[in-house]
C-alpha cells in the first residue's frame, strides 16, 4: 500500500488541543451511593427471563457494572427519570458491560462513565430503547469514547435512544449483523452514529446534530469481518461542525469538522431521502483508509480500502463545504469555486481499485453513483497528491436496491 | 493421601494440616471459605490440607505486586488430562484456589509480594506474622462447568468470607526504594471474574488459565524438597497422559535476564492480555492478538491503528512502534492507571514498572519505524 499525505490527521492535531473542558455536568449531591451493591448483585443473580426494573432515581457507581446472563431486561423509569452516574467511578473500563445474548436495556440513563458507557460484546438480540447515555460536561477530549456500542452482535435495534458527548462515536456499531437503529439523536459527540465492519444496517429517523461528523459508515482493517450493506436514509443531518475532539492516533479523529455523512472504505452504502445540511467541510465525504493517514504495514493485505457501490440519492442538502476544517481543502475550496465558494456536496478523496476497471473505467456495479437532482460530487484527486481536483462528470447511475433490513423480533 | 510412595506419604502427611480436609460442593456458594477445608489458618500458619497442591506459574499475571499462593485440589481416583495451550484439561471435582497476599513491615505497610521478601520459613505455608492475607479465589469444576467465587479475608485471617459482588480495599504498598503507593485494591465481583475466565466470548465458558503446561512447566519447593511440577502432579496422580518432560513447552520467566527478550516479553503478554487478546476472546474486537502462537504482523500489534481505544491511544497512530516504545499505544495504556486507559482493564491500580520496561525493551530491539 501507497503511503499518502494528505494532512486530515495532522490539522486536527490543533483543533484537539485547543478543546476540552466544558460545564461541570450532574451535581450528585444527594445520590444514592447504597444501590450499587444491590444491583451488581441482581446482574450476577439474574436468571434467563428476569427483569432487573430500576426505579426513577440518580444512583452513584465508583465500578463498572457486568451482565453475563442471557436473556435479561434492564428496565429504568425513563431516561430523564433513572439514571445511573459515574461520575465517581474509579474502575472499570465501562458504565455497564454486558457480555449476553436476548437482551433489552430501555428507558435509562448512563451518564459520565470513565471510558465506554453501555458495551455490549458479541451476542444475538439486542434490544437497546430510550437509553441516554451522556457525558453531562459536554464535549471533552476526556470524556469516554462511546456512549451505546454494541460489538460483535447479530439483530440489534437501537430505537429512540439519544447519545450526547461521547469523545469517539456516540452510537457505534462495530462488526455487527443484521442492525436497526432508527429514531435516535446523537448530539456533540466526535462520531453521530457509526456503523464500522458491519454486515446489513439500516439507519433511518434519526437526528444528528453538531457532531464532528454526523453520520459514519466505516470499514476499518485487521478486523475478522469487513463491512458492506448500510442504508442511510430518512434522517436530519445537519450542523454539525463542533471541533474535533477526538484522540489523535483513533481513527474518527481524521474527521474533519462539518462533515455530515462520512462513508469511508465500507461497500455497498445507499444514502437517500435524507436532510443533510449546513457542513462547513462537505455534506456528504466518500473515502478510503488512505486518506486517515495509516501506514501500509500495519494492514492485513487482504483488507478492501476502497468505497464502492456506492448511492447517493434523493436526498436534500443545503450549504455545505463553504469553509473546511483543512487547510487543503480550504485552499481547493478558493482556487477551485472562489473566495465564497463552496465544496459540492459530496467531496470524494478520489481513490478507487484500478485493478477492478474494465476499459480504463470503474465498472457499472462498483460506480459511486450520485444521482441527487444538481449535487455534485468532487474528486480532489488524492492519488495524485490532489493535483488534479475536478468535479466527476456523469456521476448519474444507480445500483440495484438493498432490501429492508429485518429483525426477528 | 495420594502418594504412591511410602516415604512421600509421611513426609507430605508431616507437612500438611490434617485438621481440615478438601471438600467438593458440587452446588451451592458456601459462605466462607473454610467450608471448602482446601486451607486453613492456626497457630500462625497458613497451612495446606493434605491433597492440595502449591504451584507457581513460569510468569504470572501482574495484581497489583500481591504476592499468590496457588494451589490445585482433585477427588480421589480423578486426574488433570495433559493437553498442550489452554489449561490442562482438569477434572470434575478440581477445586483450584490463589490466595493474595502482601509481606508486611513492622510499620503496617505492605510490601511487594511477588519479589525476595521472605514469607514463610516453610514450604507451602504462609507466616501470618509476615503477610496480609487478602483474598481467596476459587474455580470450581462442576458438572455443568468451571464456576468462580471470591473469598475475603477477615482482618483476623481466622477465615475469608465470600463477597460476590466484589470488594475494595485500601493498601500503602512500600516500594523497595523506600517510598510508598496507595492502592486502590480491587476485588472482583462474580461477573467480573468471567471477564478474564470467560476467554472466550461466545461459548462464554469460564474456565483456569494459568494451569496449563508450559506455565507449569518448572520446578517448586515442596516439603518434601524442590521438584518439577508436573513431575510432582504425575507422581502425585493427579495428571495423566503428559509426554516426557523435555519436550513438553515452557514459557520464559518473564524477568530471568538469562532468557531470550522476545521469549520473556510473548510469556509476559500471553499471561498477562491473552485471555482477552485471542483470536476468540472478549478482545478480539479490536484485532489485537496476543496469544502466545500469534504470529508477528499488524495483529499482534505492529504498525497496527487502534479500532476502539478511545482515550487509550494517548495521541498515538499504532499499537506498536519498532523501536521506538514512547511512540505506542502498547506501553501508554500498559503504563496509566487510568480505568479508561489502562490495560488489562481489571486487575490492577498500580502500574507494573518491571513489565512495561521488559515490553519497552522488546519494542526498541524491534527495528525502526513503520515505513
Amino acid at each position: 500500500m501507497v503511503k499518502h499525505s494528505f494532512g486530515w490527521v495532522v490539522v486536527l492535531s490543533a483543533a484537539v488541543a485547543a478543546c476540552g473542558g466544558g460545564d461541570d455536568g450532574r451535581d450528585l449531591t444527594g445520590a444514592d451511593t447504597d444501590f450499587q451493591t444491590t444491583l451488581i448483585e441482581q446482574l450476577i443473580d439474574a436468571q434467563t427471563g428476569d427483569v432487573i426494573e430500576i426505579p426513577a432515581g440518580v444512583y452513584a457507581f465508583d465500578r463498572s457494572l457486568s451482565l453475563t446472563v442471557d436473556g435479561v431486561t434492564i428496565r429504568g423509569a425513563g431516561m430523564d427519570e433513572t439514571i445511573l452516574s459515574f461520575a465517581n467511578q474509579t474502575s472499570g473500563a465501562e458504565g455497564l458491560l454486558v457480555t449476553a445474548s436476548n437482551f433489552t436495556i430501555e428507558d435509562i440513563a448512563i451518564e459520565d462513565t470513565r471510558g465506554d458507557a453501555l458495551k455490549v460484546n458479541e451476542g444475538e438480540n439486542i434490544i437497546i430503547r430510550r437509553v441516554r447515555t451522556e457525558w453531562t460536561n459536554g464535549p471533552d477530549t476526556d470524556n469516554g469514547a462511546y456512549g451505546i456500542y454494541p460489538v460483535q452482535t447479530t439483530n440489534t435495534l437501537i430505537e429512540g435512544a439519544v447519545a450526547i458527548g461521547a469523545s469517539d462515536a456516540g452510537i457505534y456499531v462495530g462488526q455487527s449483523r443484521n442492525v436497526i437503529v432508527r429514531d435516535s439523536r446523537a448530539e456533540f459527540n466526535v462520531a453521530g452514529i457509526e456503523i464500522e465492519n458491519t454486515i446489513d444496517a439500516d439507519v433511518y429517523n434519526n437526528v444528528a446534530t453538531n457532531n464532528t461528523g454526523g453520520i459514519l459508515v466505516f470499514n476499518m482493517p485487521n478486523l475478522p469481518q469487513p463491512g458492506y450493506g448500510t442504508r442511510v436514509y430518512d434522517n436530519e443531518v445537519f450542523d454539525n461542525n463542533t471541533n474535533n475532539f477526538g484522540h489523535p492516533g483513533t481513527p474518527v479523529a481524521s474527521v474533519p469538522a462539518g462533515s455530515g455523512i462520512v462513508i469511508n472504505s465500507n461497500d455497498q452504502v445507499e444514502i437517500f431521502n435524507n436532510n443533510i445540511r449546513d457542513h462547513r467541510t462537505a455534506n456528504v465525504i466518500i473515502s478510503s483508509v488512505h486518506s486517515t493517514g495509516y501506514s501500509g504495514i500495519g494492514t492485513q493485505e487482504d483488507f478492501d480500502p476502497y468505497p464502492e457501490t456506492i448511492l447517493i440519492t434523493g436526498n436534500t442538502f443545503g450549504d455545505g463545504g463553504g469553509n473546511p476544517d483543512n487547510v487543503e481543502l480550504q485552499a481547493l475550496r478558493v482556487m477551485m469555486f472562489g473566495l465564497t465558494g463552496n465544496i459540492p456536496d459530496v467531496l470524494w478523496d478520489g481513490f478507487e481499485n484500478a485493478d477492478l476497471h474494465e476499459e480504463g473505467a470503474m465498472p457499472a456495479q462498483f460506480r459511486i453513483c450520485l444521482d441527487n437532482g444538481d449535487a455534485q460530487m468532487l474528486n480532489v484527486d488524492g492519488p495524485n497528491g490532489y493535483s488534479n481536483p475536478h468535479i466527476v462528470e456523469n456521476a448519474s447511475c444507480s445500483h440495484e436496491r438493498r432490501t429492508d433490513v429485518v429483525l426477528p423480533f | 493421601m495420594r502418594g504412591l510412595l511410602p516415604l512421600l506419604a509421611f513426609l507430605v502427611a508431616a507437612c500438611g494440616d490434617q485438621a481440615v480436609t478438601p471438600v467438593f460442593h458440587d452446588e451451592g456458594r458456601p459462605a466462607l471459605l473454610s467450608d471448602w477445608g482446601m486451607m486453613s489458618t492456626r497457630d500462625g500458619l497458613l497451612r495446606l490440607a493434605d491433597g492440595v497442591e502449591p504451584f507457581d506459574l513460569n510468569s504470572p499475571l501482574f495484581t497489583d505486586y500481591a504476592g499468590k499462593l496457588r494451589t490445585v485440589w482433585m477427588p480421589e481416583g480423578v486426574a488433570a488430562r495433559y493437553r498442550e495451550g489452554e489449561a490442562l484439561d482438569f477434572p470434575v471435582g478440581t477445586v483450584i484456589t490463589k490466595t493474595f497476599y502482601y509481606p508486611v513491615d513492622d510499620a503496617g505497610h505492605v510490601l511487594r509480594g511477588d519479589g525476595d521478601v521472605i514469607v514463610s520459613t516453610r514450604p507451602e505455608t504462609l507466616d501470618l506474622d509476615r503477610v496480609q492475607l487478602i483474598e481467596t479465589r476459587l474455580l470450581i469444576h462442576r458438572a455443568d462447568g468451571w464456576v468462580a467465587l471470591p473469598y475475603v479475608w477477615n482482618e483476623d485471617e481466622s477465615d475469608a468470607r465470600l463477597m460476590r459482588a466484589g470488594h475494595s480495599l485500601a493498601l500503602s504498598l512500600a516500594d523497595p526504594d523506600g517510598s510508598y503507593r496507595d492502592i486502590n485494591y480491587l476485588v472482583p465481583n462474580v461477573n467480573q471474574c468471567a471477564g478474564c475466565h470467560a476467554v472466550n466470548n461466545t461459548t462464554r465458558e469460564i474456565l483456569p488459565i494459568g494451569p496449563a503446561a508450559r506455565h507449569l512447566n518448572r520446578d517448586f519447593e515442596y516439603a518434601e524438597g524442590v521438584e518439577n511440577q508436573l513431575a510432582h502432579f504425575i507422581a502425585e496422580g493427579y495428571l495423566d497422559g503428559a509426554p516426557d518432560l523435555p519436550v513438553i513447552p515452557r514459557a520464559a520467566v518473564w524477568n530471568n535476564p538469562d532468557l531470550p527478550l522476545n521469549a520473556r516479553a510473548r510469556a509476559y503478554l500471553d499471561i498477562n492480555c491473552a485471555h482477552c487478546h485471542n483470536p476468540a476472546g472478549p478482545a478480539d474486537t479490536s484485532g489485537l492478538h496476543l496469544n502466545i502462537d500469534a504470529p508477528h504482523g499488524p495483529n499482534l500489534g505492529v504498525c497496527k491503528p487502534p479500532i476502539a481505544a478511545g482515550p487509550g491511544s494517548g495521541g498515538h497512530q499504532v499499537d506498536i512502534v519498532p523501536g521506538h516504545p514512547d511512540e505506542s499505544i502498547f506501553i501508554y495504556r500498559m503504563a496509566s492507571t487510568r480505568a479508561d486507559v489502562m490495560m488489562p482493564e481489571l486487575g490492577r491500580s498500580l502500574a507494573h514498572d518491571e513489565g512495561v520496561s521488559l515490553i519497552e525493551a522488546w519494542i526498541s530491539a524491534m527495528g525502526d519505524g513503520c515505513s
